[in-house]
């Protein structure tokens, strides 16, 4: 009797694990099949953009009339969009895939500026075409290139999760057909780096020019004694010195130190020994002093790299600390791109962090041109439902990355703050910025 | 009979008194402390700031307690109006005259706001119209959960400009699931290379995008991410986005350790923060 119930709870507890284990198999594999469609869906879509994208830059070509040229070039702008969106969602951040990442880059940012460009007043540069014609060469590259790839992956029934594995587990990855497939692809990719240059369709990236950095070079020792000078109450012996590897753009000696729960960073460059980024992190008490008071306090703070031409554009307090943003004020023109940040603990004032990075790498002391148009053509620019509360002089970086003087308006309208920079020399509204750094706090639990 | 109308009569009359007399009462002077106001900042004296402004019909935003762009701009106007030098600050003189010109209900103000009721606060009207209760059931819920929440907060807070307090939180995460065990220095770094990366062009162009790009964190393939982060990774995140980057314009970043491609080696490598190589 005993031995019957026995088998038959056996039994039934058998049959039970069974038919869970059937399930969460099924489900598992429901749901790979799921995260393998959306790869999936990314790559054809991604080839299919790439075939488009090539056929929509030789119409171009062939293109004559301005009013055909710009939408031509909206649309080609929005395929790129595109196409970077469903590179971004393949599993591929472990391979060198950037070259072809950037090429969309490039040929999106050349359709955007020529589009958005009057034509008929200045036309394609002959300089501009031959870099058309070379996108156009490359983007038929590409497309042949993954057509390749996407008649395996069908053809052979490959799965981008096998990719993930395989990228995932071994160095080994050289034996997966996709993987070899987009290898390929940014080979050919390689060689088109030059033609681009010369062509001025220059790649975008954060190679900034740091060469403004002026100074003589310093030793380890005098690193040291720079470091001290910043972080408050550390002695020499305290510090951890190590220098920046080759990858760096600054060369930098980094001082850092560990006390207890305070812990401080600095980074000096090795050319002229100047504090780009240093950081202090602390517990920070009850605010003792105001946001104006730490204002005082930050500029006090930039006296010691000799910077005291200097105008506060930004103040914000996050709960114990006070950040600020200066930037370079000459003449009563503001210069934003030379600007320097300050955190100060509001506790009792000391100094929290520092990031020079922007003013040094930005700053020189070259003449300006004088403005051409004088603020009052400047403010009849300005869109007339807006009324002008504030104006300055400055200069700002525009979209060509060039430093350009500007009448800066401080306008509002309704209650929304916007600040907007007419170009000083030929009347340009070279930006519009809408102004808001408040946001409601959202219940967490309702 | 007679005895028991008398007592409704005289229980009518009270109920009935009740709000004016509260409008009626005297209110003592509440003055601002002495620190000069900015804009950025937030607080109490920024609630008394803005509450005053309002009385006196200069701001007609919320009063949240927080010194944005509407706060300045109504500062400014008073300034104006009434002779000042016009810079925007709340200094001694600002906020003598301030108290001079205006009434500060303090008690109804700080009661709005540990309600969460919409409110404003512009004199000569009765504090009764000015007050949107939330409905029934949103109060009764705010009043179970009240002894949980502190009162007397600002509403709301400062926050860089183009990132709202949701990325500021998703980077958080980011940042916590890949590197809790490392030094403060460390966590910045590695969320200035989340926002390094959103401006490369050969990275997705949001913040989301590039956390949630397949393979690019493993905390978020490994689902590490949803850990509930700590304060320091959010402030680390908050330095990241205010222009700190100790990474060097880093794009990568890997553990030596547990590195598995050659491939990363391969990349030009900028500076070891803690357990972490950053490379371009």
């Amino acid at each position: 009797m005993f031995r019957w119930i026995t088998i038959t709870v056996l039994a039934i507890t058998i049959i039970g694990l069974g038919v869970f284990g059937y399930k969460e198999h099924q489900e598992k594999n429901a749901i790979l099949l799921q995260a393998e469609n959306n790869y999936q869906r990314a790559f054809h879509e991604l080839t299919y953009d790439m075939d488009l994208l090539h056929d929509k830059i030789g119409a171009t070509l062939a293109m004559n009339t301005r009013a055909q040229i710009s939408p031509q070039l909206a649309e080609i702008w929005r395929l790129t969009s595109e196409a970077k969106s469903n590179v971004g969602q393949l599993p591929l951040t472990l391979l060198p895939f950037n070259k072809t990442e950037e090429f969309l880059a490039n040929i999106g940012d050349f359709s955007y500026n020529t589009a958005v460009r009057d034509l008929e007043k200045k036309p394609l540069t002959e300089e501009e075409l031959k870099g058309l014609e070379a996108l156009y060469k490359q983007s038929g590259e590409i497309k042949k290139e993954l057509r390749q790839v996407q008649s395996m992956v069908l053809s052979e029934n490959l799965r981008w999760m096998d990719v993930q594995l395989a990228l995932a587990t071994s160095d080994e990855n050289g034996d997966n057909t996709i993987i070899n497939g987009f290898k390929t692809v940014e080979k050919s990719m390689e060689g088109y780096h030059e033609t681009n240059m010369q062509t001025g369709i220059v790649s975008t990236g954060s190679e900034k020019e740091l060469n403004k950095i002026k100074g003589e070079k310093i030793t380890k020792e005098q690193a040291r004694g720079i470091a001290t000078k910043w972080l408050k109450g550390v002695d020499k012996s305290d510090l951890t010195l190590t220098s920046s590897g080759k990858g760096a753009n600054i060369d930098t000696f980094t001082a850092s130190y560990q006390k207890g729960d305070t812990n401080g960073y600095i980074d000096i460059t090795k050319k002229g020994g100047h504090p780009l980024t240093v950081m202090i992190s602390r517990k920070v008490k009850e605010p003792k002093i105001s946001l104006y008071k730490g204002s005082e306090k930050a500029k006090s703070y930039l006296e010691r790299i000799n910077l005291t031409d200097v105008e506060l554009v930004e103040s914000n307090q996050y709960e114990h600390v006070g950040v600020y943003r200066f930037v370079y004020s000459k003449d009563g023109i503001r210069h934003y791109p030379d600007s320097v940040r300050v955190k100060v603990a509001l506790d009792n004032g000391d100094l929290l962090g520092l990031t020079a990075i922007d003013y040094y790498s930005h700053h020189d002391d070259d003449a300006l041109k004088e403005p051409a148009i004088s603020e009052e053509e400047a403010r009849e620019k300005v869109n007339p439902n807006l009324e002008i509360r504030e104006q300055h002089l400055s200069v700002i970086e525009n979209e060509a990355e060039e430093q350009v003087l500007c009448y800066e308006f401080m306008t509002t309208m309704d209650n929304e703050t916007y600040r907007i920079f007419i170009n000083a020399w030929d009347g340009t509204e070279e930006k519009v910025e809408i102004l808001h750094s408040v946001e409601p706090k959202f219940k967490t639990s309702l | 009979m007679i005895w028991k109308n008398t007592v409704m009569f005289c229980l009518m009359f009270v109920l009935f008194i009740q709000p004016f007399a509260e409008l009626n009462h005297i209110k003592p002077v509440h003055a601002f402390s002495n620190q000069v106001i900015q804009h950025g900042a937030v607080g109490d004296d920024v609630i008394e700031l803005q509450a005053r402004l309002q009385y006196l019909g200069f701001y007609n935003g919320e009063i949240d307690g927080v010194f944005g762009w509407g706060t300045y701009w109504a500062l400014r106007n008073f300034q104006y109006e009434f002779g000042m030098k016009v810079d925007g600050l709340a200094g001694p003189k600002v906020k003598e005259k301030l108290v001079e010109a205006s009434e500060y209900d303090k008690g109804y103000v700080k009661k709005q706001i540990r309600q969460g009721n919409d409110f404003t606060h512009y004199g000569g009207m009765p504090n009764k119209q000015q007050t949107e209760q939330p409905s029934k059931e949103q109060q009764s819920q705010q009043q179970q959960q009240q002894p949980a929440s502190p009162p007397q907060e600002p509403t709301a807070v400062n926050v860089p400009s183009g990132y709202s307090q949701n990325d500021i939180q998703l980077m958080a995460n980011a940042v916590h699931g890949e590197a809790r065990g490392e030094a403060y220095i460390g966590q910045v770094a590695v969320a200035a290379v989340i926002l390094n990366r959103v401006e490369s062009a050969s990275f997705p162009n949001s913040i989301s995008g590039v956390i949630f790009e397949p393979r690019a964190f493993t905390a978020v393939s490994d689902g590490q991410i949803w850990l509930t982060p700590d304060e320091t990774s959010k402030r680390a995140v908050l330095d990241a986005i205010n222009g700190w980057d100790p990474s060097g314009g880093a794009l990568y970043y890997f553990n030596p350790n547990t590195a598995t491609s050659d491939w990363i080696w391969s990349r030009p490598q900028i500076k070891r923060i803690g357990k972490h190589i950053f490379c371009m």
